[in-house]
């Protein structure tokens, strides 16, 4: 599902005197099957981007476009339904979002909400339960029994039940042990990619951005700043470290070691693998150290 | 979608109302809930009125801003009206369909209770809206010293009080991402029909009641590790302080009771 965003401007609480504007004039154009990353600091707007993203928020100035639907402000937005189904939302801290007594309740509460049958939704919980990583004895347990860790596996396991077309991810392993958030961010990939979704990941870390991401978008002070592939973005590091945003270790040490060796690879690269093979090129055509 | 409330939410704007003490603003809403009783023929309710909306001007709370805030309690205010004017009996007969009957004496007394009710409110509304929580409890803790002598817990109570204000933004706050958040997994909260609607109610309400809970343990584990031992010999950083405008504010609100005394019937 093609998913864009043009110029669009939203404050909070208009017409009070709390009215402030979260983002203004963002465009972003997202078509299926794009894994893109929204980086920028804390209070850039990128939570107020993501709830446009299915209709949670209807812009003040601007149009949204999923898919056939076309969200305005100054209109009733009809049959927001089908939009939701199609785009599962993971909140930041989503285990908040837990409340049935059992896992497997809560598990496939989304999808029966959007009509699937009971049987097809328990069938549905089991498969996303493995996807996440935790085994089927935990159906039955309380999900506040569960620890902090497995309470976001379970929640996340609620979306995924969901079937979306679009998977909406605001900043999904924050707070987890670092094995669990390259497990849980590696399911998110492998499933964009068998699944063709389309992903939308809001994170503060530059390593998943390069790594997964197709497209990135930095947001500052509610603007869009800068977009473009992972290589366009981190080809130049100076103007990211400028606006107060890291770059990967990866592109770090390539600028180390061109700054030490005084000379310049042909372009930035993005893992290890190919730094090393590129360094290893380098040295064999004799540079001095 | 809980924005518009406004109830406990405090407007940071600059007027003669922020600046005063809280302590005579306390003393003027206990005063004015007690002499609004007063009012009952068509000229004490004018000169509520007009003293409430010379607050709300006074203030400087933007009009459109308090209307938003107060749809919820028209509503209110309408029930009221309504049940007032079906139920009482009294005086002529105005109009009478089958089992509906409606008396004089139904509307003057439904006009009337639904208009002390909304000034009421109007009034409460501004007293949070002009004074931060903080001063609120400043101020009713230092009016109800006296009833320490009496083994009050007034230190405790003051701590309760704004510890609820405080909160109750976070509380509007977290409702609002938990609802987002079950919207998102299919819930509808302001459609269908009334049974599914009570019923979205609870995957809203329990985890609300679950980081509440876990709020208040993790504020209470907080306020020990920092040393919070009770009221006893603890000194105040603000100081509250009375001065001209809360006189004059107070010497108004007297000549309103000795005015609604006089034209009352
Ligand atoms: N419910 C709300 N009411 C009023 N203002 C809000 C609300 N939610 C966010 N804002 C404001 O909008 C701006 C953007 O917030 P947003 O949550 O989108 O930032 P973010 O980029 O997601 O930040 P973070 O990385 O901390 O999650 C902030 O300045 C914030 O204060
Ligand atoms: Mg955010």
């Amino acid at each position: 599902m093609d998913i864009s965003l043009s110029q669009v401007e939203y404050r909070y609480q208009a017409n009070t005197p709390f009215e402030r504007i979260a983002i203004q004039d963002v465009s972003i154009d997202i078509p299926t099957g794009t894994y893109l990353a929204l980086i920028g600091h804390t209070g850039s707007g990128k939570s107020t981007v993501l709830q446009h993203l299915n209709a949670l928020l209807v812009p003040t100035e601007g149009t949204v476009k999923i898919g056939e639907h076309e969200i305005k402000s100054h209109q009733k937005n009809k049959n927001l339904r089908e939009v939701r189904q199609k785009v599962g939302i993971v909140f930041q801290f989503p285990e908040h979002q837990l409340f049935e007594e059992t896992v497997e309740k809560d598990i496939i509460f989304g999808p029966m909400n959007f009509g699937v049958s009971e049987k097809e939704a328990k069938a549905r919980a089991r498969e996303a339960l493995k996807q996440v990583g935790l085994g089927e004895e935990i159906l039955e347990k309380s999900p506040f029994d569960l620890s902090g860790g497995q309470m976001r596996r379970v929640a996340i396991a609620g979306v995924l039940a969901m079937n979306p077309d679009v998977l909406v991810l605001d900043e999904p392993t924050a707070g987890l042990d670092p094995r669990g958030r390259n497990e849980i961010m590696e399911m998110f990939y492998t499933l964009h990619k068998k699944r063709n979704l389309s992903t939308i990941l809001v994170t503060h870390s530059m390593e998943d951005a390069a790594k997964y991401a197709d497209q990135i978008v930095i947001m500052q002070r509610g603007r869009v700043m800068k977009k473009g592939t992972p290589t366009e973005i981190f080809s130049s590091p100076s103007e990211l470290v400028k606006m107060g945003l890291d770059v990967p270790e990866v592109v770090r040490f390539q600028m180390k070691l061109e700054q030490k060796l005084s000379v310049k690879l042909d372009k930035v690269y993005l893992s290890i693998e190919e730094l090393s093979s590129a360094v290893a090129e380098l040295l064999g055509r004799g540079v001095r150290t | 979608m809980m924005e518009k409330m406004i109830f406990g939410r405090y407007v940071p704007i600059p007027s003669v109302i922020h600046k005063m003490d809280p302590r005579s603003k306390l003393i003027i809403i206990f005063l004015f809930v007690a002499i609004i009783f007063l009012a009952n023929n068509w000229i004490t309710y004018a000169l509520i009125a007009l003293y409430t909306f010379f607050m709300l001007g006074l203030s400087k709370v933007p009009f459109r801003f308090l209307y938003g805030g107060l749809k919820p309690v028209i509503w209110l205010v309408l029930f009221t009206f309504l049940l007032q004017l079906f139920f009482t009996k009294g005086g002529n007969l105005v109009f009478d369909w089958g089992p509906i009957e409606i008396y004089e004496e139904g509307i003057r007394m439904g006009l009337f209770i639904s208009l002390r009710f909304f000034f009421l409110i109007l009034i409460t509304s501004l007293l949070t809206l002009t004074t931060t929580p903080i001063e609120i409890t400043d101020g009713l803790e230092t009016l109800l010293t006296p009833l320490k002598k009496l083994r009050f817990p007034v230190h405790e109570m003051a701590l309760m009080m704004s510890i609820s204000l405080r909160f109750i933004p976070t509380l509007m706050q977290e409702t609002d991402k938990i609802m987002k958040a079950q919207i998102a997994r299919g819930v509808e909260f302001a459609s269908g029909p009334i049974k599914e609607r009570i019923k979205a109610v609870i995957p809203l309400l329990i985890p609300l009641f679950v980081s509440s809970f876990k709020r208040a343990e993790e504020l209470a584990i907080a306020m020990e590790a920092r040393g919070y031992r009770g009221g006893e010999g603890r000194t105040k950083y603000r100081q509250l302080s009375w001065r001209m405008i809360d006189t004059l504010q107070v010497g108004l609100l007297v000549i309103l009771t000795i005015l609604l005394i006089i034209f009352r019937s």
